[in-house]
């Protein structure tokens, strides 16, 4: 079974594609039973990866020795387009996420799409999702992961747009695809030239090509390569200056924005740089990049974060600002802690987001949390479950967080210290606003609101995701991540004493803090906002980003639109249309001469008779002049 | 005096610019066609004429002259009929009325 | 002799023509499902072709010739390779599909569909000719058509549809009229008195007997630009695209945007490549620039456009370019790329105009402020609309994305700074089709449109079959790259011989 798993992963992205067709063809209208077979096709999946994961761990295949399979897909003129798999602890360790998580966003989603009119719809498609996902994590080369990223990106589009008669989410829905398509753009680019340069655009025949491909060119065009293949990510994964539409993408579905636009396919951007790092890697002005740039992001969102009202906004600042941890991690040379991040950020992310989900849900869809208050008591299950992401994510130990954060400012502080010193200030910003909205949500007054009854479908995935919040930190770290997902030779795991007591006292001072300005009311937060003046207000404008790309939207988009169109109808079309007009100038001209009276015909007739007579005798007359030497006339 | 060519050809090239004057100023039609007459005989007092005076005379011109003589009759058949055509149209034979093709 | 699959493909629709003399114009049904017979089964056996189509032998297969004019040498010479046959499924299903669409058509439904028939006969010849008399013959056949229907069946929104017809058939003539002197002079000039023939493959192989000089092929070629140049609506002889079929009928901005556009993009691989090839490394260069500028000129004109016509019209003339750029890289690669993508657009950007003439047909509406919501109403529409656009993207497992990849991949061969500027079209197209899609079929549900059904019943036809294809040939390339391949292929030797050659001294491709 094991064994049958590993040489049959591509099944894995298969079943809910499988499922996708099905309903989306057959059986739509019948909610159940497309609910079934989603989850079931979801389910079959996650047992799946289950069981690769074990065969690799069994078999003895490591990041260096993967597993590979390939068909050929098409081919033109020499040109192949290769379907392929590559099964290593990293894309199992993918497999294994994706697949869970889905499978238990979809059992939730159960519960909170009840009663909607698109309900099979939705799960179709979040199959074709769950299908595309899977399917990036086993490609074997940029080829197919861009493949599967545009199907994603068409996956997130179709589901951010899912309340589609809403104008927000339409627009939030274009806004996200155009956005990412800026950054696969780049991406686009960097594979072709990929393709160009190399040939190939095989993971594994890549990284064996390099090596010699450095020794005889240098990195100069492998730079330029890295820096677009990176745009990808910047897009996907929401780093500045790209991350505009991953706030907006929350318009969609809560156990959307929990799967997609939190646990899975933003991180994709991440798995692309880990997939290609042995190209990023051996370039060490690109890596500094990434970290810079991994830094500013999880900064940057955190920053933001702070000052929102609406629940899943802030969430979604708070992924922004974790994905960029991740970049960081990337930036300073440790895949294993980025992975690592990214492995406990799905759960306590996901965890997060469906508890935002039914506290929503049971609120009748109110979004600020300044009118959500002292939910403690009505859904303490709610309550308790987001407790515990709250926790992981500030990195409070044991929970998840604690342990992979960890790691990242360890790797951080062996590399930069200014990105290390950035890292626990964000750090202690995100203890800072996660707790604010703990607080703001669960605690102080009461609302009177009558709440929705939230089901079990509901309350099943939140304590799973909790339980898996609390240990996938301290299971990761005690079985070795590191041994597994690694770049180059394993590192073995160990604990840097003094910051791990740091980024464990950090969050708590946090605590404390949101504790005295949110629930005991010491300090007045509107009084600490209007003292921060400025600082607030551009944090609570994100930085007025959003307009200035509108700004640049409407010049460089609509204005040279605008100004193209112009030309085209009146400098195109009106060399044209003055060549016509020649024509038809000319011709009024020669029609002047028609006078309709036959008389005038037949006296021009005379003259031209006249005429050629004349022509033809003085002719004549030259010809036999020069033969005979005489004249006729 | 011997009546020579020339004097047959003086007269019917007399005839052809007559004819050829009236096309080019007469305003009625039925002038412009009676004036085409005149030019198509004249260029029957040419075929006569010329065929009298071969060295060896034959029947050829006279036969041709019989044959043009047919063909005007029908023309004059035709072209009264359209004019009759266009007085019935236009009420008018004045051919500068005419001039519904002029450009 | 084996059973004329090519004739019989070709006379089917003349067949159906003779019989709808014979019926009288009253019974609309009769006319209707006798058109709708002769195309399936042309469809049919072009489907059977396509499927017996000897991939690994590649070259002319199918052939018929009898002689015609042989004291000319013309001979009506049929056959297809691996370039002509993806153009001929695509006539074939794009023309069964125009059938269907136009089955609402109740005005003058007789003369309609005898002139729809007798469009689909043109193309169809025009890309199975193996004679250059016979291609040219039934390329003017083509135009006459188009004329009338616009005249009489159009729609006059933004621009009248006398001024469409017009603007359409004027620049189509014009272009023909340069063609058919490039013609006439390559005729005279590629075999001496006596041996003179229309047919292609000697005149392919013409240049290798040195009779066409350099000069002789960069001007000949010149005009065969001129002329397949403004078919297929190259800058800056782009301006009748989106008025043209602004002011068409559904079913002639379907095959015209879907296939004749396309004998543009096939006639100067099979007249300017395979029988001038120094001509076109000569000119090269030019098309290239010209094939962006295409590409992103028009994809920024799309983004500022209301009227839906208009945005397809416009998209159409921007993914030319991407022909355009693959024909000018001159390898074998970005050649593929370009003869798939005449089909992945001719594929999409018919059904785009099928649905924007259901719409129209149902609401007299077609521009983006008036129309909202329609996916509430009409579903299915809107599927085939996300359908087309999402392609017309270029999304991976839609007929759109390999074709561009081809495309880019052979460019960059050639010329990478460029080639990151023809990438660039793909945010702009990205641009245009969503802001168009969700304007049109998203949002509040408008009670305006309540009154209006979805399509239905014949309305259904063209929608599933080019979406069947649209989705088959995204997710199985191989199913049309096979045929192209075959026939593009051999090509390699000749293509490396091309641009390994010396060029001349001012030839333009030393400055990119």
């Amino acid at each position: 079974m094991e064994y049958f798993a590993l040489t049959n992963a591509w099944l894995i992205p298969l079943m809910p594609a499988i499922a996708f067709v099905l309903i989306g063809l057959f059986f739509k209208r019948w909610s159940a039973l497309s609910a079934c077979i989603a989850v079931f096709a979801s389910a079959v999946s996650f047992i799946l990866a289950i069981f690769a994961a074990i065969a690799v761990i069994g078999s003895g295949i490591s990041v260096d020795a993967p597993f590979v399979g390939h068909v050929i897909w098409a081919e033109a003129a020499g040109l192949h387009f290769e379907m392929g798999m590559l099964i290593d602890p990293l894309s199992v360790m993918m497999l294994f996420v994706v697949s869970l998580v889905s499978l238990l966003v979809q059992i939730y989603s159960i519960g909170y799409m009840r009663g909607d009119k698109s309900f099979g719809r939705f799960f179709a498609y979040i199959s074709l999702f769950s299908a595309s996902m899977l399917g990036l994590n086993i490609s074997a080369n940029f080829l197919q992961m861009y493949i599967f990223w545009e199907l994603v990106g068409l996956c997130s589009y179709l589901l951010i747009g899912f309340y589609y008669q809403r104008i927000a989410a339409r627009e939030a829905a274009k806004k996200a695809f155009i956005t990412t398509r800026i950054g696969d753009f780049g991406l686009l680019i960097g594979i072709l030239l990929l393709q160009t340069v190399f040939g190939t655009v095989d993971f594994l025949e890549l990284r064996q090509l390099l090596p010699s491909y450095i020794a005889s060119y240098g990195t100069g065009t492998l730079t330029i390569i890295g820096i677009l293949l990176f745009i990808g990510p910047i897009g996907k994964s929401g780093q500045f200056p790209l991350h505009v539409w991953l706030p907006d993408a929350m318009e969609g579905p809560a156990p959307v924005s929990a799967l997609i636009h939190a646990a899975t396919m933003v991180v994709a951007g991440v798995y692309l740089v880990a997939r290609a790092y042995f190209l990023f890697a051996s370039v060490p002005a690109l890596l500094e990049f990434i970290a810079w740039l991994g830094a500013f992001t999880a900064f940057f969102g955190a920053s933001i974060a702070i000052s929102q009202r609406e629940i899943k906004r802030i969430l979604a600042y708070s992924t922004i600002s974790q994905l960029g941890y991740m970049m960081l991690a990337l930036g300073v040379g440790s895949l294993t802690a980025s992975l690592f991040h990214l492995f406990t950020h799905a759960f306590f992310k996901a965890l997060l987001f469906l508890c935002a989900g039914a506290v929503m849900h049971a609120m009748n869809d109110e979004a600020d949390i300044f009118k959500m208050g002292g939910l403690r008591k009505k859904i303490p299950i709610v309550f308790i479950t987001m407790t515990i992401g709250v926790l992981a994510i500030s990195g409070v130990p044991p929970f998840a967080g604690f342990f992979s954060k960890d790691e990242i400012l360890s790797a951080a502080l062996s590399v930069n210290t200014p990105i290390y010193i950035i890292a626990v200030i964000t750090a202690f910003m995100t203890a800072f606003y996660m707790a604010r909205l703990l607080f703001v949500v669960f605690f102080g007054e009461k609302t009177n609101m009558r709440l929705h009854h939230i089901s079990c479908f509901m309350q099943i995935p939140l304590v799973l995701l909790a339980v898996l919040s609390l240990v996938s930190g301290l299971g990761g770290y005690i079985y070795d991540f590191g041994y597994w997902i690694r770049f180059g030779a394993p590192q073995p795991e160990h604990m840097d004493i003094s910051i791990a007591v740091l980024s464990a006292v950090l969050p708590l001072l946090a605590f404390i803090l949101a504790w005295n300005i949110y629930v005991r009311k010491k300090w007045s937060a509107d009084c600490i906002a209007a003292r921060m003046g400025v600082l607030y207000t551009i944090s609570f404008h994100k930085y007025y980003i959003d307009e200035f790309y509108a700004v640049l939207c409407r010049f460089f988009i609509d204005g040279i639109g605008r100004v193209m169109y112009f030309i085209d109808i009146y400098i195109i079309g009106g060399i044209i249309n003055v060549i016509s007009g020649l024509v038809l100038f000319s011709s009024t001209l020669l029609g002047k001469i028609q006078t309709g009276q036959t008389q005038r015909y037949a006296a021009a007739f005379l003259c031209g008779v006249i005429i050629l007579l004349l022509c033809g005798i003085l002719y004549f007359n030259k010809i036999s002049g020069i033969t005979a030497g005489g004249g006729v006339l | 005096m011997i009546i020579g060519i020339t004097h047959f050809l003086i007269i019917s090239a007399a005839l052809f610019c007559i004819g050829l004057y009236g096309i080019l100023i007469k305003r009625n039609l039925f002038s412009i066609l009676m004036c085409i007459e005149l030019m198509l005989n004249a260029v029957n007092i040419n075929l006569a004429a010329f065929n009298y005076f071969l060295p060896m005379p034959d029947l050829s011109g006279q036969v041709m002259i019989l044959f043009s003589v047919a063909v005007a009759a029908a023309e004059v058949a035709v072209g009264l009929a359209l004019i009759f055509r266009v007085y019935r149209d236009f009420r008018t034979v004045n051919i500068d009325k005419l001039n519904s093709m002029k450009g | 002799m084996e059973f004329p699959f090519m004739s019989t493909i070709l006379l089917m629709p003349v067949l159906a023509i003779f019989l709808l003399f014979f019926v009288p114009p009253s019974s609309e049904k009769t006319i209707k499902i006798i058109s709708a017979t002769a195309m399936l089964i042309s469809f049919l056996l072009t489907v059977y072709v396509y499927i017996s189509y000897d991939n690994s032998a590649g070259g002319l297969q199918f052939t018929e010739k009898i002689p015609w004019i042989s004291d000319l040498g013309v001979s009506y010479s049929v056959g297809i390779d691996g370039i002509s046959l993806p153009m001929l499924f695509l006539t074939n299903i794009i023309g069964l599909a125009s059938v269907f669409s136009s089955w609402n058509i109740n005005k003058r439904p007789k003369e309609f569909f005898i002139l729809l028939l007798l469009l689909i006969a043109g193309v169809t010849g025009t890309f199975i000719a193996m004679d250059l008399f016979i291609f040219l013959l039934f390329y003017e056949l083509v135009v006459i058509p188009i004329y009338i229907m616009v005249i009489v069946w159009g729609s006059t929104k933004k621009v009248s549809k006398e001024y469409a017809g017009m603007k359409l058939t004027m620049y189509l003539l014009i272009g023909s009229a340069f063609m058919l002197v490039g013609i006439i002079a390559l005729y005279l000039q590629a075999f001496p008195p006596g041996m003179r023939t229309f047919d292609i493959v000697a005149l392919a192989n013409a240049h290798f007997y040195g009779t066409l000089s350099q000069q002789f092929q960069i001007i000949v070629f010149l005009l065969m630009l001129l002329g397949f140049g403004t078919l297929l609506s190259m800058f800056p002889f782009h301006t009748w695209s989106p008025d043209g079929y602004a002011g068409a009928p559904t079913a002639v901005s379907m095959i015209h945007a879907g296939v004749l556009k396309k004998i543009g993009g096939y006639g100067l691989i099979r007249l300017g490549l395979l029988i001038l090839p120094e001509g076109a490394k000569f000119w090269a260069p030019l098309i290239i620039l010209l094939g962006l500028a295409n590409v992103i000129y028009a994809a920024y004109i799309a983004i500022v456009q209301k009227d839906l016509k208009y945005v397809v019209g416009y998209s159409s003339v921007s993914h030319m370019g991407y022909v355009l750029l693959g024909f000018a890289a001159l390898n074998t690669i970005s050649l593929s790329g370009a003869v798939a993508n005449m089909v992945a657009h001719g594929i999409m950007s018919a059904l785009f105009f099928a649905m924007i003439g259901y719409v129209y047909e149902k609401t007299h509406m077609r521009s983006t402020e008036q129309l909202h919501g329609l996916a509430h109403q009409m579903p299915k529409i809107a599927t085939g609309f996300m359908l087309a656009g999402m392609s017309s993207v270029g999304l991976p497992g839609l007929i759109g994305f390999i074709p561009e990849y081809t495309t880019f991949v052979g460019l960059f061969a050639k010329y990478p700074v460029l080639a990151i500027a023809a990438v660039s079209g793909i945010i702009f197209t990205s641009i245009y089709i969503l802001r168009v899609l969700q304007k049109i079929l998203f949002g509040p549900r408008d009670s305006r449109f309540d009154c209006y059904n979805d399509a239905k019943g014949a309305e259904l036809v063209p929608l599933f079959l080019l979406s069947a294809v649209l989705i088959l040939f995204g997710l199985f390339p191989q199913l049309l790259l096979a045929p192209i391949n075959s026939g593009i292929s051999p090509l390699g030797p000749f293509l490396d011989r091309l641009n390994a050659a010396p060029s001349l001294l001012f030839t333009l491709g030393g400055i990119w």
